[in-house]
């Protein structure tokens, strides 16, 4: 059975789309073929960050009202071809989404894939909702501060209520948090929620800590998933998250501040 | 006396452990969680000859409602009084009416395990009270009433939420409401009866929305944005002194709310 995986928060530029990129790359690298779309539509940069910008000729938009078919949209992945991208439509505006024309295509990816990565618009209105609505799993993506944690719990409210699962009043959907751009050494100093203080609000499962890292802003740059540069703090934060989530077990990392040269020469604290 | 009950069946979720994710099988079952109204039978007395023809009389003004309605019946009164009830005669007699027992409540231990053999479950809407060793068995015993009370229906709903109740989300419960997970900021809750959260209470909690001054709030945990009972309120800032963690109980008394630790 194919799984539909939203990746969402409320709260814009939490690292919904570098987590959509890098999520969809891990599940392909594991050999689960993956569809990944864009649902902001007038805003698209999935494509950017997965480097597939150039290639596009035909997008979501065009597939819902049958300008194209969907295998002329999806563009194969260059480092992966497990991985399929469905862009966004950057010329026109969320109302070219219906949730009837969404739920086809869904569907019609359903019998080819094994999972689809949603990437959510910010916000709560319609790119939001469609994204979520036909969901089977819901990536929480939030960042360590108060007003991106209170957008994720009313995020969760909308999972609870108004997804397809409810409506239909099937088993919820399931609720994964990532808690995005955590920085020990901030939270130490006050500037930041723990991650205990997140996860006491939204009382959530979590699926992993992202930390703070320069290497999501060099992957992107070279339009790269940060997953694939292993040797980043990054990248292996989302390595685990894809463990975790394929049900192994891996300890959280990148959760302590880091030592500085004092503490690593002298392995003191 | 004839009640009505809501059940609320649990949901039974997939624990969120990341594991299942490895079996995708397609489930050629799955348990769903649905709420519905059941009338409770509520007996004052166990003549079962005086309880069959007022039951009959009941039915007689109803027909079309009672046909084959499931049925829970409750024995709570009656071992309060330390009235022994015989399970099998009553269930009989409910049987007979064409009723569908499909509950007990309010028995005791044995009482329980005579309906199980009859097929029927015991619910636990009351304390269960076990007359064998129970401190009512030495006050002198009630006398029967001569007639027994006329059956009445009284509703009584109760709302059960098994889920945290999330920011932007409104409960509204015609009566009682129970809610077993947290209420985050940015949530409202409003009952016209009492309130009781065993989870954090960080959003807002409003009881006895329709006048009710009798009404309360529970919780585990009080950190509530606003709390009030039959529009009397107090916002955050006057709750400063509440210590979290701490089960506390909130009440009316001369239109003052009166927050004290249980
Ligand atoms: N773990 C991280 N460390 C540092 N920067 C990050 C991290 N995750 C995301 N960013 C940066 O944050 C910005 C917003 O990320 P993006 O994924 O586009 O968020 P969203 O899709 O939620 O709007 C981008 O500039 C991205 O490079
Ligand atoms: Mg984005």
């Amino acid at each position: 059975m194919a799984r539909i995986i939203v990746v969402t928060s409320g709260k814009g530029g939490v690292g919904k789309t570098t987590t959509s990129a890098a999520i969809a790359m891990g599940l392909a690298k594991r050999g689960h073929k993956t569809a990944v779309i864009d649902f902001d539509v007038g805003l698209r940069n999935l494509d950017l960050i997965m480097g597939c910008e150039r290639r596009v000729v035909y997008d979501f938009v065009n597939v819902i009202n049958g300008e194209a078919g969907l295998n002329q949209a999806l563009i194969r992945d260059k480092n992966c071809d497990q991985l399929y991208i469905l862009p966004a439509s950057q010329t026109r505006d969320k109302d070219a989404l219906s949730q009837e024309g969404v739920g086809r295509i869904l569907d019609e990816l359903k019998k080819d894939f094994k999972y689809i990565v949603c990437d959510s618009p910010a916000g709560i209105e319609k790119g939001a909702h469609l994204a979520m609505y036909f969901a089977d799993d819901a990536f929480i993506v939030t960042n360590p501060e108060v007003s991106s944690v209170r957008d994720s719990d009313r995020m969760l409210g909308i999972l609870s209520s108004k997804s397809r699962r409810a409506e239909q009043n099937e088993e919820p959907i399931k609720e994964y948090l990532l808690l995005s751009r955590y920085s020990p050494d901030r939270v130490k100093l006050g500037e930041m929620l723990s991650v205990n203080d997140v996860q006491e609000i939204l009382s959530l499962h979590l699926l992993g800590v992202i930390p703070e890292s320069k290497s999501v802003l060099n992957a992107s740059n070279s339009g790269i998933p940060v997953i694939l540069d292993e040797k980043s703090d990054a990248g292996q934060a989302y390595a685990d998250i894809i463990a975790r989530y394929l049900g192994e077990d891996r300890p959280h990392r990148f959760i302590d501040e880091k030592k500085g040269l004092f503490g690593k020469l002298f392995r003191s604290r | 006396m004839l009640e009505s009950v809501q059940f609320l069946t649990n949901q039974i979720q997939r624990m969120s452990t990341d594991s299942q994710q490895n079996t995708h099988h397609s489930p050629v079952l799955e348990f769903k969680s649905s709420t519905f109204s059941v009338p409770v039978l509520v007996l004052a007395n166990n003549d079962l000859i005086a309880i069959e023809q007022q039951l009959q009389e009941k039915i007689h003004q109803a027909p079309e409602f009672f046909k084959n309605s499931p049925l829970v019946f409750d024995l709570q009164e009656l071992n309060n009084l330390n009235l022994d009830t015989n399970i099998n005669k009553l269930v009989n007699i409910i049987r007979k009416l064409d009723l569908l027992p499909i509950g007990i409540r309010g028995g005791s231990a044995q009482q329980n395990q005579q309906a199980l053999k009859l097929g029927i479950p015991s619910h636990s809407g009351h304390i269960n009270h076990n007359p064998a060793t129970s401190p009512e068995k030495q006050k002198p015993q009630t006398p029967e009433p001569e007639i027994a009370p006329e059956p009445q229906f009284v509703t009584v709903n109760s709302t059960l939420i098994t889920h945290p109740v999330r920011s932007g989300q409104r409960i509204y419960a015609s009566g009682d409401l129970i809610i077993l997970a947290q209420v985050s900021a940015g949530a409202e809750i409003l009952a016209e009866g009492n309130i009781h959260v065993y989870g954090s209470l960080r959003g807002r909690a409003l009881a006895g929305v329709q006048g009710d001054t009798e009404a309360r709030i529970f919780c585990s945990d009080l950190q509530a944005e606003l709390i009030s009972i039959a529009g009397n309120y107090k916002i955050s800032e006057d709750l400063n002194g509440a210590a979290p963690n701490q089960p506390v109980q909130i009440y009316l008394q001369d239109h003052t709310l009166i927050i004290k630790d249980i």
